[in-house]
């Protein structure tokens, strides 16, 4: 299989473009700026639509429009800007809209910095817009991960008609690895005979939010919820690495998740049995799999690049008796490897 | 024996949820009867603002998108990109257009999206009980200008036709009213031509219809009518600001 | 099998070509890569820093603080990577930009290189990068001359393929140098 040297954005929105995707909408930020650069490049060679949008806001709303069409469409950005965002969100996951947001994550809050971050994982896995609501939430940690996974939120968003949300820190946005370009499987789009295309020959469709009568809202909700049961069910997805022999498990996504395997080898090269639990489906989470892990294997060290955001679902999943450790860097600090290797030693030596 | 009055096609028959006098109702109508004229029912697709607008699909038979509040124009774009062989139209208050969704409304026009969008301006927020908005006259008293608005701490009401129709990208910016019959005769001229010039991908059309609001201007419907004439009008002048007569982009 | 590399210095100096050079002849090799470049902010004031990776087996992380080896083009570089340098691995400094006095280490392989009299020497500065990347060749276990030879038409733009002798000349140049430097 051919692999092209390429960049974490480029391989994300060239993803996008083999997806079928044909309707980009979105306003600059750094650092995810090669993607609408790209898209503004190549979506128009296939008859697509790029939109620079006036803002996020709009960049989302279009996003909302071509989706309620019945097209897969698609918008990244940042912090600020996926902040931006979180109105349409929620109003797309209320009115069963899919569509794909992409959130390289810069440092904040506010402003903040560009520097590598995972500081929005509580925004896009717990909420981030109002009401009760999830978005499928993916992690790529690697380059082709990149390519791929945006493949598959836009078949997770078309399957259970909801938006789905790609967070990567900008390390993954940024740094080029060897890629494969094209789809592992032929990409299937599926028919959508909700979209909203003129009532020609049928009844006329609506696609709402809006629930006022009573009861309403409360049926729509737990309608909502066993959808999110049968993504529970069916969608997690999540890599394991050393864990048969572990006496420590690592938890952590992104760019962390890639830290925290060198940190492994290096721990086993000096005897030390660490291993790594890496959740690509944020939501959702692998509770289960962190759970039955836990059974066996005591202690867990959470890394991530925030406070500990993720952590929360790591406490809550795990065994009762487990002892859960964390090791967080925020605002743009990166782990190096021995960082992680001296966290795990120090977790290891606590009785 | 000729029948020379009808519900349209495009209008369900149902009741309204709009209070009596509301002229919604009338500019519902005038949208009902033109996509009839024009024969686009099935291949028209509205868009509502949040507000009074928001039922719209409770009224057109035709299929409805209910955007964000004030983002009806940015889900036009997306909508009509995706889709440039269908009409779409939006249908936005003056709470919802002429302040949270200006933005919205103001680069899509400039864009000369080829969408319309119908803007009903009966300077309050309605659905939510009648509060101070961007066009609401200079001493008016509302829920939340109980003294009357004062220009020096709310600025002035905004025109928007006037301005919508300065961007290159707008084919047509209209403003009537709902008021009197000559009035509306003149404003289902204004929808019909905002939808011909889309269909025939002119740009961007905006009608702007003056409407009442006679609950929460707490008056009469008759004295609300009263009050377009002599106290909106006089303010929002009708007439049209802009109309192009060809596909004369720069 | 692994290997990596931090090469920084300022816009200009090449840094971006050697890089691609090693990471293009590396996937040429079937090798797994990392190349993490510097962006946004770090690129402003025109400095420019590359991490590369290389390895047989999956890469985990693509940043490192014990580099093998540092190639640092200039003084700003060498004061911010110099001590980075894993025991025991390699340090090529183009002396040209950097006081000899500087080059404190003792525990790790100092290749010291005017790297900028070197290319003027075969007839121009341009080529100063490359006898930096011959250095790097010299002591790499995994990437050598004829790997950087077989990538250089397809990482090269047209433009300039009339240079790539004078190009290969500079790396043998720059291995030469390297060569009589003790390990």
């Amino acid at each position: 299989m051919d692999r092209r040297l390429t960049k974490g954005n480029i391989a994300l929105a060239e993803g996008a473009i083999q997806a079928h995707c044909r309707y980009y909408f979105g306003y600059p930020i750094t650092p995810q700026n090669d993607i609408p650069e790209y898209l503004s490049r190549n979506l128009p060679k296939v008859g697509g639509v790029f939109i620079p949008a006036e803002s996020e806001i709009a960049s989302i709303n279009m996003v909302m429009g071509a989706a309620a069409s019945g097209k897969r469409a698609m918008t990244s950005s940042s912090g600020p800007g996926i902040s931006l965002m979180q109105e349409a969100l929620s109003y797309m996951a209320g009115s069963d809209i899919p569509c794909v947001v992409v959130n390289i994550m810069r440092s904040g809050p506010g402003l903040g910095g560009i520097a590598p971050t995972q500081g929005d994982y509580s925004q896009a896995v717990h909420g981030g817009g109002h009401g009760d609501y999830h978005s499928i939430v993916l992690a790529p940690a690697s380059v082709q991960e990149m390519f791929d996974l945006t493949i598959k939120a836009f078949e997770l968003a078309d399957t259970y008609r909801n938006p789905a949300m790609i967070i990567a820190d900008a390390m993954i946005g940024q740094f080029q690895e060897p890629c494969r370009l094209t789809p592992r499987e032929p990409v299937v789009v599926p028919d959508k005979p909700w979209a909203l295309t003129g009532c020609k020959g049928r009844a006329p469709q609506l696609l709402k939010s809006l629930y006022l009568a009573d009861g309403e809202q409360e049926a729509h909700n737990l309608v909502m919820k066993q959808k999110y049961d049968i993504i529970r069910d069916r969608e997690v997805m999540y890599e394991t690495r050393h864990l048969e022999d572990a006496e420590l498990m690592i938890v952590a996504f992104g760019t962390p998740a890639r830290i925290a395997k060198t940190a492994i080898e290096n721990l086993r090269a000096r005897g030390i049995r660490a291993g790594l639990l890496r959740p690509i489906s944020l939501f959702p989470f692998p509770v289960h799999q962190v759970h039955d892990f836990s059974i066996r294997i005591k202690k867990i060290l959470v890394v991530e690049m925030n406070t500990g955001q993720m952590l929360r679902d790591v406490q809550i999943s795990a065994h009762r008796d487990s002892r859960i450790f964390f090791y967080g860097r925020p605002g743009g600090g990166v782990p190096y490897p021995d960082d992680i290797e001296a966290q795990v030693v120090a977790a290891l030596e606590e009785a | 024996m000729n029948r020379i009055f009808q519900r349209p096609a495009s209008l369900l028959d149902r009741p309204t949820h709009f209070c009596p006098g509301c002229t919604h109702g009338i500019a519902h109508r005038l949208i009902a009867e033109a996509i009839d004229e024009l024969g686009i029912r099935e291949r028209t697709i509205g868009i509502p603002g949040v507000g009074c607008c928001v039922f719209l699909y409770h009224y057109f038979p035709i299929d409805v998108l209910e955007a964000p509040h004030g983002r009806a124009p940015a889900c036009a774009t997306g909508m009509k990109r995706a889709q440039p062989d269908k009409i779409i139209f939006a249908y936005q208050g003056d709470g919802d257009m002429a302040a949270i969704g200006t933005s919205e409304v103001i680069h899509a026009a400039n864009r000369g999206e080829n969408v319309t969008v119908f803007y009903i301006n009966n300077s309050v927020y309605g659905m939510t009980g009648g509060q101070m908005a961007p066009t609401t006259l200079l001493g008016q008293q509302t829920t939340t200008s109980p003294y009357g608005r004062d220009f020096k701490s709310e600025g002035y009401p905004i025109r928007m036709a006037e301005m919508l129709a300065t961007l290159e990208g707008v084919c047509y910016s209209t403003r009537v009213a709902l008021h009197t019959p000559r009035h509306v005769n003149q404003a289902r001229k204004a929808v019909i031509k905002a939808l011909e010039m889309q269909n025939a991908e002119m740009g961007f059309s905006v009608v702007e219809m003056l409407s009442t609001c006679n609950t929460n201007w707490r008056v009469t419907p008759l004295e609300a009518i009263d009050m377009i004439e002599n106290e909106m009008i006089p303010y929002y002048p009708l007439g049209v600001f802009k109309e192009r007569t060809g596909k004369d982009f720069l | 099998m692994y290997g990596d590399v931090i090469m920084g210095g300022f816009g200009g100096q090449g840094i971006q070509v050697i890089s691609q050079l090693v990471v293009e002849a590396a996937i040429r090799k079937g090798l797994e890569v990392t190349y993490l470049p510097s962006y946004g902010v770090e690129k402003r004031g025109g400095r420019t820093t590359v991490t590369v990776v290389l390895s047989d087996h999956e890469i985990g992380s693509p940043i490192t603080n014990h580099p093998l080896c540092v190639i640092a083009m200039d003084v700003l570089a060498l004061d911010k990577y110099q001590a980075m340098v894993a025991p025991g691995g390699s340090l090529i400094a183009n002396t040209s930009l950097i006081p000899d006095e500087k080059i404190e280490r003792g525990d790790i392989s100092a290749i010291t290189i005017r790297c900028n009299e070197e290319a003027l020497s075969l007839g121009t500065a341009k080529v100063a990068n490359m006898i930096a990347l011959g250095a790097f060749l010299e002591r790499s276990p995994i990437l050598g001359f004829d790997d950087i030879e077989r990538v250089m038409g397809d990482v090269f733009p047209e433009r300039l393929h009339a240079k790539i002798p004078l190009n290969l000349k500079a790396l043998i140049r720059g291995m030469e140098i390297a060569a009589a430097v003790p390990v």
